[in-house]
């Protein structure tokens, strides 16, 4: 749990560089780190007010289009009492006394619901004091109300700004009292995004946009195949482009540093580099596809074991089994990757559109020799995170060619860059069998995912807490019942770039779960639904988000002729969720007309935004099943641009509704959740609609 | 390299640039209009939509020596304080998620608008389909674009 202390004042006139501000707090865990302000794992923010009564909420997590630039002072606003009219927000530097500030799994809200309004509250009582002293009454019979402190007898008013230099000098409560729910004047109200008006003007600042004095910009010419290397360059002809400044070897590749980001551009078609093929040259689809068929053939270790495991297929009246396969893919945030570094000989400035910044700091101190502290890490706004921003090499790389040019440095990431070096969603292979008895009930589940692990490209194990990996995520947690379940797993190692896209392996998992569960619904000549709510237990909140969506989708209800419906849920990031997809296939093309969402993610923050995520992060995975797919040849990424990998479009957008379950349970991910349901409900929906089951996303080509 | 005079915003703005540079990126490192953005540079994903004579372009396939001359708008230049109809539909609808598009959206948007004050749905697939947003924001933009049509009412 977090409490909160006092910043010395030293620490707060660092951190708010000049800001006008009388009282400041942030959180933290007791007993760490001795003194205040200095601790480094807990999660962490920071509030002041300032004379004229303005509040300024710090955000600690990477604002890349879930909100959380809204949500998290909403938070302290909620506690603090806080005129809303008057909060404002700043980006916080990336420093290790805020905790983690790495923004993932879903996890902004959860970790820090409790501790942003134990901020907030704990400056409302400090105010309520301040203001009781001024006036010489009890504090119990004051009370905090939109930005002030009153006096219920005597009807006397103090405004926030009035109190903080007396409020500042007050000792910090450790265990301040937090409203209940029904006391919430913010929380869960549709409050309108802070960051809107900058985002329709032009004015917001994401990495791409960071200008600073001197800036050059640079290009890389990028590897061939993952895992070349430079074996040498000829820079002549580039150097002859007009506003090319300089050409440096990074590990990366060479870069091209120019004074525009075109000149840069036509520096690097100019120059020529030799390389050396590495280990992947002459790896593609089919070699790969071979180590998941051969590796498929026996576990490594298993997940989960329950009764006899895949024993009790032996003894099934009747036995069905299938493969599931799903492609590597790419992020594509619309903004692609960049990094605008200044270093200088003791220290360096990043400016990043970066999920983690305290990582791309420590990285970026360890390529430069340096100790994080003199590296100053700016998160600007993020054009789309999705995972990608998690990694720390696009700053890494800037910071390097900042130093190699001597200048700042803007590097842009072409599309084709961004595309072809990516960390991609693991392609993954599931074998998957059920034993049913005569009457169809379900005996036993047994399922093997086939997967390269991105903790173990990226740290070494698949498994960081030891029990086990990664890749079963989504399938060692099969929610539905049965006498025996058997999940097992084998770990390839492909020579591909594998990393965290919006929901890790619940695309992948979710997918074969939900699309084998309605084979399993087929053969037992059950309805999807039904059996779903019959394998779900009863008091699952899974099952409560199932029923509402297929309430609201008018399930069994008749459709129109060439129509088919399907349904899937899943339960990632401590929220559950159902989806219902209304398809037709025309000319062989699946159409989507609509889809029904329910989620059950607990206390809702701000439900306008908790609907635009699940919306949102229901059509990036729509375009995902539909036609998404990175494919490899001679050991890099065919796909290089938005032409041949091409996201959901406008005219193809679904009519679509999320239905919110009420619930004051502790609040659930919101960012991913709404994602894996959705490529097996239309892949449902296209069998329930032509009787074909598709197993092998995307279904582009798969119907013609 | 040459010398061009841009008109911008109803500003006359000179650019020393080589004649086929993209428009895009003589907004952007030239004059600073870094409202305007870089998506694929191919002319797939619009983010890079200004106006010019009131026409929505893909400043990533326009060359500054085509663009000389014409009337430049981008979303800076739209309105002073953000209040113009499709921007004041946007706030309305709460249209952006990561913002990245949303530039290119309200550009190609001003641009529908203005040729067809009353666009049917199928319109706005056409007008519209030529941008990309992977936040999902579409179903938004289109009640904004609606809400833009009616006067600012749903």
């Amino acid at each position: 749990m977090s409490a909160v202390f006092k910043l010395s004042r030293r620490r707060f006139l660092e951190l708010s560089a000049g800001a006008a501000a009388g009282l400041a707090l942030g959180v933290g865990r007791p007993g760490r780190a001795g003194a205040a302000g200095t601790t480094s794992f807990a999660p962490s923010a920071f509030l002041s007010i300032d004379e004229t009564g303005a509040v300024t909420v710090w955000v600690t997590k990477s604002e890349m289009g879930q909100g959380v630039r809204t949500s998290l002072p909403m938070l302290v606003a909620e506690e603090l009492e806080a005129d809303w009219s008057r909060v404002r927000i700043e980006p916080a530097l990336a420093e290790a006394r805020y905790g983690s500030m790495g923004t993932g799994g879903s996890r902004s809200i959860r970790s820090l619901f409790l501790p942003l309004r134990q901020v907030g509250a704990a400056a409302r009582e400090m105010l309520v004091a301040a203001a009781a002293a001024r006036w010489g009454v009890d504090a119990g019979t004051c009370r905090a109300e939109r930005g002030a402190v009153l006096h219920g007898p005597s009807g006397r008013r103090l405004g926030y700004g009035e109190l903080v230099t007396q409020a500042a000098k007050l000792p910090v409560p450790k265990d301040p009292a937090l409203k209940s729910p029904k006391e919430f004047r913010l929380i869960g109200k549709r409050v309108p995004r802070l960051d809107t008006p900058d985002k329709i003007d032009g004015r917001a600042v994401f990495g791409i946009d960071v200008r600073v004095p001197g800036m050059l910009h640079a290009v890389v010419a990028r590897a061939p195949a993952y895992g070349a290397r430079v074996a040498g360059f000829d820079a002549d002809r580039a150097r002859a482009v007009p506003g090319v400044r300089g050409i440096h070897q990074v590990p990366s590749g060479v870069a091209v540093v120019a004074d525009s980001t075109w000149a840069a551009m036509q520096g690097r078609e100019a120059l020529r580099v030799t390389w050396d093929a590495g280990p992947n040259a002459a790896l593609d689809d089919g070699a790969i596809g071979r180590l998941y068929e051969e590796r498929s053939r026996a576990p490594e270790g298993v997940a989960r074991k329950e009764g006899e495991g895949a024993k009790a297929l032996e003894r099934a009246a009747r036995r069905l089994e299938a493969v599931y396969q799903v492609p590597f893919l790419a992020h594509a945030t619309m903004e692609p990757m960049n990094c605008t570094a200044h270093v200088r000989g003791d220290g360096a400035e990043i400016w990043a559109p970066t999920q983690a910044p305290q990582w791309a700091q420590e990285e970026v101190a360890k390529a430069l020799g340096l100790k994080p502290e003199a590296v100053k890490v700016h998160t600007t706004l993020l054009g789309g995170g999705f995972g990608r921003r998690s990694r720390y090499d696009f700053p890494v790389e800037a910071a390097l060619v900042s130093k190699a040019a001597g200048a700042p440095v803007q590097v842009l990431w072409t599309r084709e860059d961004d595309m072809r070096h990516d960390f991609y969603r693991p392609a993954s292979l599931h074998r998957l069998a059920a034993g049913l008895d005569g009457k169809g009930h379900l005996l036993a589940w047994t399922h093997r995912v086939v997967a390269p692990s991105i903790s173990r490209q990226l740290f070494g194990k698949a498994s960081r807490s030891g029990d086990r990996p990664d890749v079963v995520e989504g399938a060692w947690d099969l929610p539905y019942v049965a006498p025996a379940i058997e999940v097992d797993y084998a770990v390839p190692d492909v020579g591909v770039p594998v990393g965290w896209w919006r929901s890790v392996y619940s695309t992948q998992t979710a997918f074969a779960n939900e699309c084998f569960l309605d084979e399993i619904a087929t053969a037992a000549k059950k309805d999807p639904y039904a059996l779903r709510r019959e394998l779900l237990p009863g008091n699952s909140r899974l099952r409560g988000a199932l029923e509402l969506a297929a309430s609201r989708a008018g399930w069994g209800k008749p459709l129109a002729r060439g129509r088919g419906r399907g349904i899937a849920c899943h339960s990632p990031f401590g929220s559950h969720v159902a989806e219902v997809a209304e398809i037709s296939v025309e000319a062989g093309r699946v159409r989507v007309h609509r889809v029904v969402c329910a989620i059950d993610c607990g206390q809702v923050v701000n439900p306008d935004t908790v609907e635009a995520q699940v919306e949102g992060a229901m059509v990036y995975g729509l375009s995902a099943a539909l036609r998404g797919e990175i494919s490899i040849e001679r050991g890099l990424a065919k796909q290089g641009n938005f032409d041949d990998y091409e996201p959901l479009r406008m005219s193809e957008m679904p009519a679509v509704e999320v239905h919110i379950v009420p619930s004051s349970a502790d609040p659930g991910g919101v960012g991913e959740p709404g994602t894996p349901p959705i490529a097996p409900a239309v892949a449902n929906a296209v069998f329930a609609a032509t009787g074909k089951r598709i197993r092998r996303l995307p279904l582009a080509g798969k119907l013609a | 390299m040459a010398s061009f005079t841009l008109r911008v915003n109803g500003e006359e703005r000179k650019v020393e640039a080589a004649p086929e540079t993209p428009l895009l990126w003589v907004l952007r490192d030239a004059l600073g209009l870094t409202g305007t953005k870089y998506g694929c540079g191919i002319a797939q994903c619009g983010a890079c939509t200004v106006l010019l004579d009131h026409e929505a372009v893909r400043s990533c396939q326009t060359p500054v020596k085509d663009a000389a001359g014409h009337a430049i708008v981008t979303i800076e230049g739209l309105s002073a304080d953000g209040s113009h109809a499709v921007q004041r539909a946007w706030a309305v609808e709460d249209v952006p998620q990561c913002g990245y598009c949303q530039s290119g959206q309200i550009m190609a948007a001003v641009a529908l608008l203005a040729r067809k004050p009353h666009p049917t749905d199928a319109d706005v697939d056409a007008a519209m389909s030529g941008i990309l947003c992977r936040c999902g924001t579409y179903n938004r933009i289109r009640r904004a674009i609606r809400r833009a049509a009616q006067g600012g009412r749903p």
